[in-house]
């Protein structure tokens, strides 16, 4: 097991490297230097040029280098000093600006997903159990149109809805006293109760996919012999569909956990942006709108970095409750 | 006697039941492949249906200038806002005539300031098919000026909005039209682009075996482990905003196939595993047939149907990243129109409020994408004829 881990520790650092030369490329792609732009913003804003500050910022993310020198710059900043590069827009450093973000974006990633395998199981077991019975075809169809409807569009109908039936403003994460306030216990409570509509929004793609898959699979294991034989025993067919086929129908499932965590990243950026939620889809939005590229590219970083581990922390969990999972693997 | 009769013409029965089975088993036996596929298809009714959408979409966006009754670009000032236009066979007086609209009066609310739009039932404008209406170019090559329908009166004096007009006064039906023209090809070009990278590389891969497929794997692990629509904003938000339309529409083609093609590379190696160790490619290998021979003349044909399966299951995808991008701003801009884009105008729920209409693209976005996916699961199941 432990063998396990830390090959699995191991194969991550090249993908992590990898990742990380993306975002950096990213961070170059718009054309000009972060100086001149934050200079030019400066004195935009009629802000005295303190060309100190510019030097010593020069000098810090290795601009006018070669580029090689400036993405070791960036990274050993990052992982020496957790010094992220400096948000253009915001003025402050980009790690004052992100970590909260980044939480909330995967505390409401993680939720949905497991929201949606919490409702796709049980409904996906009972559609292939009574397969062709009503209740299976009004499933079928609820979850074709749930996976053919993009995240941002459900949440354009909630808001939609919920403004003009009940004139209620659905968006955002918090109450309006709430927002900007520090931390609380009162503020965690507030968020709960807002929480769940992006929630529900975000699992809906999941679930109706997730619903699919389990009817698929859970169908073609209830024809095996095992299943035939173990009815023939006399087991109550409760209890032998949930021990039995169902296991081996969910399999396919945690083995792309990460998978279905990086697409519910991807949707939640979306339905993030239409509910306005203080999530990362806006601000890294906006970060490439105006080229803050810092900020985006750190966004791009620790999104896909905090996926990958994502995927392996759920990897090592499941090889743990699950013998069968091979560790040479 | 009598016995000898009667089994002499059960005998003879048999026979002849025994003819029809033959006749309608060897239908089947000598049936071409694809003849198998399109027998099983059609028994899958919704597959059929949605189909015939999508041919009757892709028609409209092919002839969208032909179809649209108005210009997408053309501004009625008159209209700004204003709902869809009621088609009515009946009029105020319990009549019944050719389909028409009544004439549309503008007056504002004294206290919002927002336009008031009014039938007055006295003026009736018939919807005639055929019309010769505003002038376009087909294709950018041929100029004419008849529109599929329309009213019959120049558009100054009243038009006719299938799906009401937008915060300027553009006709939303004709903007859709307009639309369906870059959606749905996008959907086409970058699966084109993603199945050309993933046939050869998940064939490789696949074929191979070994160090290189083991290679190829994690890049495609690699790749669909970041999550692909952050990596999408990035990239597209760095296509310089300069660019003309046709040029953005290819950066973002290629920007999305960037992704996709680790779909089909998965698929096409996954079949080329399975036929690898098929004893006509051995066959085939004994007789030294070259390897590029065996690949396209004797794999590629026996896995072809899958992959046309896989592709429309993977046009949705295309199609409805295509719409996200744009919606958020950072896909197609305008004056370049597709759904995303009309979507735009849907953002803000005030605007949502006032005009629900404008949420309309995402009626058809949401029906291309399900027809897709119809049509596709019917193939999926379709290609395997001998199944069962």
């Amino acid at each position: 097991m432990l063998g396990y881990i830390l090959r699995r520790v191991l194969f991550m650092i090249p993908t992590l490297f990898i990742i990380s030369i993306i975002s950096f490329v990213i961070i170059q792609l718009p054309p000009g230097d972060f100086l001149t732009t934050y200079a030019a913003q400066l004195s935009e804003m009629g802000d005295n040029i303190d060309q100190q500050a510019l030097e010593a910022l020069e000098v810090r993310y290795g601009l006018g280098q070669p580029i090689y020198v400036q993405y070791y710059k960036w990274m050993s900043g990052i992982i020496l000093r957790g010094d992220w590069g400096q948000s253009m827009e915001w003025h402050k450093p980009v790690k004052a600006l992100i970590w909260e973000r980044i939480g909330l974006t995967m505390v409401l990633s993680s939720v949905a997903l497991l929201v949606s395998w919490f409702v796709a199981i049980p409904i996906g077991v009972y559609s292939a159990t009574h397969q062709y019975s009503i209740p299976d075809y009004v499933m079928s169809v609820i979850s074709f149109v749930g996976a053919g409807t993009p995240g941002f569009m459900i949440a354009l109908v909630v808001m939609w809805l919920a403004m003009t039936r009940l004139g209620l403003n659905v968006g955002g994460l918090f109450s309006q006293e709430y927002m900007l306030a520090p931390w609380s216990w009162d503020k965690v409570v507030d968020m709960l109760k807002h929480i769940w509509i992006p929630v529900v929004i975000i699992a809906i793609n999941g679930t109706a996919g997730s619903i699919r898959t389990t009817r698929a699979n859970l169908l073609d294991e209830l024809n095996k012999p095992y299943v035939e034989t173990a009815r023939a025993k006399g087991l109550k067919e409760g209890k032998l569909v949930w021990k039995y086929p169902v296991r081996v129908a969910l399999n396919p499932f945690f083995s792309t956990v990460g998978w279905s965590l990086a697409s519910l990243i991807s949707g939640q950026m979306l339905v993030a942006y239409v509910l306005s939620l203080q999530t990362t889809g806006p601000m890294m939005l906006r970060a490439l709108m105006s080229q803050d590229m810092y900020l985006a590219g750190s966004f791009l970083l620790l999104l896909s970095a905090l996926t990958v581990i994502g995927t392996l922390i759920s990897d090592i969990l499941l090889a743990w409750v699950d013998p069968r999972i091979s560790l040479r693997g | 006697m009598e016995d000898l009769e009667q089994a002499k013409t059960t005998a003879e029965e048999i026979e002849s039941i025994e003819e029809e089975i033959t006749g309608e088993e060897e239908k089947i036996y000598v049936a071409p492949y694809w003849k198998l596929m399109w027998w099983r298809f059609r028994k899958n009714k919704m597959a059929l249906i949605s189909v015939g959408i999508l041919a009757l979409f892709y028609l409209v966006g092919i002839f969208c200038e032909f179809v649209a009754p108005y210009d997408a670009g053309q501004y009625f000032v008159k209209y700004k806002l204003a709902p869809p236009s009621k088609i009515r066979i009946r009029d105020a007086e319990g009549q019944f005539h050719w389909p028409f609209v009544y004439k549309i009066e503008r007056s504002k609310d004294p206290e919002t300031f927002r336009n008031i739009y009014t039938e007055v039932t006295e003026i009736r404008y018939p919807v005639q098919f055929l019309v010769h209406g505003t002038e376009y170019e087909l294709w950018g090559l041929f100029k004419m000026n008849l529109h599929l329908f329309g009213l019959p009166v120049p558009h100054e004096e009243q038009g006719v909005f299938l799906v009401g007009a937008d915060r300027l006064g553009r006709d939303v039906f004709s903007r859709l039209c307009y639309g369906a023209r870059i959606s749905l090809s996008i959907g086409l070009v970058g699966v084109f682009l993603s199945l050309t990278l993933g046939i050869v590389l998940g064939g490789i891969s696949g074929y191979r075996g070994g160090r290189i497929d083991m290679l190829i794997q994690r890049v495609i692990e690699f790749i669909r482990s970041i999550p692909s629509i952050p990596l999408w904003m990035a990239l597209s938000a760095a296509l310089p905003s300069d660019w003309p339309i046709i040029r953005l529409y290819f950066g973002i083609t290629v920007i999305l196939s960037l992704i996709g093609w680790t779909w089909m590379a998965r698929v096409v190696r996954g079949r080329f595993l399975a036929l690898r160790e098929e004893d006509f490619v051995m066959a085939a290998r004994l007789a030294g047939s070259s390897e590029a021979r065996i690949i396209l003349r004797h794999m590629v044909p026996s896995f072809l149907s899958y992959i046309i399966a896989s592709l429309t299951l993977a046009i949705p995808n295309m199609i409805l990243a295509e719409t996200g991008l744009s919606f958020i701003g950072l896909g197609l801009r305008a004056p370049a129109i597709s759904w995303g884009v009309l979507l735009q105008e849907a953002q803000n729920v005030r605007s949502l409020a006032l005009a629900p209409w404008v949420f309309a693209p995402a009626f058809f976005v949401v029906t291309a994408v399900l027809a897709f996916n119809f049509v596709g699961d019917g193939l999926r199941d379709a290609a395997d004829p001998y199944a069962r």
